[in-house]
């Protein structure tokens, strides 16, 4: 985690707090010997990274179970420890514990390595993350694009799991997952290709930089708060959602039509680490969504600022997430035809589009006075507007659907 | 429009969310081992031996060990052995009693017929749910006093069936009486006549017929009455 910004940046009582992280690591370096301190330095960032990302995925399992339960009207896990909160500790026992089956027809290799292979995947994505004035892994200038291929890849490992099954199941859940991988690949780049473009740059570093700043001291310049970047941002995480396989776009281990999906020879540990990559793409894909339009580790408020960097950080990402959770609580699963007509006839029209609201933004930058009430309403326009006329095309011959025999 | 309907239904759940919080009664389950929903009277599992009496279960069973409900058991999971002599009931008359009653619920499939072809409303269906034992064999085959549960306990798990029953061997016990009075009567009236006592002293046991022998127990009167 290099000291990307200045420190000028942070100041006050905010300091320490906002230094802390990187003041531990440099007190822990002093110890080594200069030759060694930058492999320990990369470690220190790497064992922190797990913590604190293996300790959320454990409780967001826990988070997750327990607010599918009060949205189903019951309680949740809360038998272990107090208000169960030791339940994930008890489930990774129990993973850990059971016995791990490898099918006699299937390939042990590939069938080892999918797993191994989709948690360092997915864990390549936290790297260029800035998570709080300071802490940023590693300083990229391409750093959304690699972040990016890296988030593709984990459907490589997706597709390893389900072919080195030799089961039916496994295979048509990692064909399932190529295509909507294909599908939705295109609306989650086209969707944040605008941010790239107003901000100039593909670090994620300088995107968050750009974010910085308040208008009348509460108004944060986050892309989200732009017509064009709120559309972008619903847009990617529509995407995200189907990207990570969360539900309602959780085709390939849909469990009425597939068993388990890619998922259904494996058990004991290794099914554990293909949930664990699941939440781990969850997070990151938050993580990106957080940076790119939320505004990344700014406070929303000035005077809000003394809280240090990486708690918004957190906070927003946890908001996020518990989007996440509460989209699965509430839609159906989409239909295989009806997942990629979302994409192609929606998304991606809806994305392309963005990109010219974008443009006519970035160069109406100057207008000032009631131009900007004029730009504001073009802007707009030109996101409800196809908004509603793609949204008829949509659902027209399709909704509303009527029951005949239930009411 | 398009997403009005992903608006209402994330309202659905959100409203679900914050209600569960401050509306225990939305709550469609219960924490089951500490809280115990009330069962259904018409509930049944496994077969129990009513006794009329909780402190002595054994003297006061009512099983006369008929046998019957053995020979009709569909998966045979009742064995009785009949006792060699006699004890007094709770009624106070002599009974054959069972010395072994027992029945394997790792066989039992809770049907009832059991209880159907009582004569003596002495075997009934149990309510337990909670039966789990380490043992996989002994401890499923349940014994002669692991059956035995009082008639208070009846009356608990099934009120209004229990009252029922209850009525109606009072009803008998009393019947009977009268009818051992009146022959009593009839015998110290007519005392030459050798043949009359024996049908009065089979009176009080024909006459303690459940309702699936209530033809029976209403003849005997009848018959005493021809001679």
């Amino acid at each position: 985690m290099s000291a990307a910004l200045p420190l000028s940046a942070a100041s006050g009582a905010n300091a320490l707090l906002e230094r802390l992280p990187v003041v531990l690591r440099d007190g822990l370096l002093g110890y080594l010997p200069e030759s060694l301190r930058w492999i320990v330095s990369g470690l220190i960032t790497i064992a922190a990274l797990l913590a604190v990302f293996g300790l959320l995925f454990a409780y967001l399992t826990l988070a997750e179970r327990k607010l599918l339960g009060r949205i189903q009207n019951r309680p949740g896990p809360n038998r272990t420890g107090w208000f169960g909160l030791l339940q994930p500790f008890a489930d990774a026992v129990k993973a850990l514990t059971k016995e791990d089956i490898v099918p006699r027809e299937a390939d042990a290799v590939l069938h080892y390595l999918a797993p191994v292979v989709l948690v360092a995947l997915s864990l390549m994505g936290f790297a260029v993350l800035p998570f709080g004035r300071l802490l940023v892994p590693v300083e990229l200038d391409s750093a959304v694009l690699y972040f990016f291929a890296a988030g593709a890849a984990t459907e490589l490992a997706v597709f390893m799991a389900g072919w080195a099954s030799r089961n039916k199941y496994s295979l048509l859940a990692a064909m399932r997952a190529l295509a909507q991988l294909i599908s939705y690949e295109l609306p989650l780049l086209l969707s944040f290709v605008p941010v790239i473009m107003l901000a100039g740059t593909l670090s994620t570093t300088e995107i968050v930089t750009a974010q910085g700043g308040w208008t009348l001291g509460f108004l944060p310049h986050w892309h989200v708060l732009t017509p064009w970047g709120f559309a972008g941002f619903v847009i990617f995480m529509i995407a995200a959602l189907a990207e990570s396989n969360r539900s309602p776009f959780d085709l390939p281990e849909a469990e009425s039509e597939l068993i388990a999906g890619h998922l259904t020879e494996y058990s004991g540990f290794k099914y554990a680490l293909f949930f664990m990559a699941e939440y781990f793409g969850m997070c990151a894909l938050s993580g990106m969504a957080v940076t790119l339009f939320l505004g990344g580790w700014q406070a929303p408020c000035a005077f809000l600022e003394f809280i240090p960097s990486y708690a918004w950080f957190g906070a927003k990402l946890l908001a996020l997430l518990f989007g996440f959770i509460w989209i699965r609580a509430t839609l159906p699963r989409l239909r295989m035809d009806q997942l990629t007509r979302l994409a192609w006839k929606f998304l991606v029209p809806l994305a392309l589009i963005n990109l010219g609201t974008a443009a006519f933004w970035f160069l109406t930058a100057g207008w000032s006075g009631p131009l900007q009430l004029v730009r504001w309403a073009v802007a707009v326009a030109l996101v409800v507007v196809p908004f509603l006329l793609l949204g008829r095309r949509l659902t027209a011959g399709v909704a509303p659907r009527t029951y005949r025999y239930a009411t | 429009m398009l997403g009005t309907g992903l608006i209402k239904g994330l309202a659905v759940t959100a409203k679900n969310l914050v209600g569960s919080y401050h509306d225990p009664a939305r709550y469609t389950t219960v924490e089951y081992p500490e809280v115990k929903p009330p069962l259904p009277e018409a509930y049944r599992n496994f077969p129990f031996l009513v006794s009329e009496s909780a402190d002595d279960p054994m003297g006061t069973l009512r099983c006369v060990a008929c046998q019957i409900c053995e020979k009709e058991c569909p998966p045979q999971c009742i064995y009785i052995e009949k006792s060699k002599d006699k004890k007094p009931d709770a009624a106070g008359k002599l009974q054959i009693y069972p010395t072994v009653f027992a029945i394997d619920t790792s066989v039992c499939m809770s049907c009832q017929i059991c209880v159907e072809v009582c004569p003596f409303d002495s075997i009934k269906m149990d309510q337990v749910y909670e039966v789990a034992t380490p043992g996989r064999y002994g401890d499923l085959l349940l014994n002669r006093e692991q059956l035995a549960k009082s008639n208070a306990y009846y009356h608990q798990i099934r009120p209004t069936e229990a009252a029922e029953v209850d009525g109606r061997l009072a009803a008998e016990r009393k019947a009977a009486e009268e009818k051992a009075k009146a022959a009593a009567a009839a015998k110290a009236a007519l005392p030459p006549k050798p043949a009359a006592p024996s049908p009065a002293a089979k009176l009080p046991d024909e006459s303690r017929r459940s309702p699936q022998g209530e033809g029976g127990a209403a003849k005997p009167p009848a018959e005493g009455a021809q001679p």
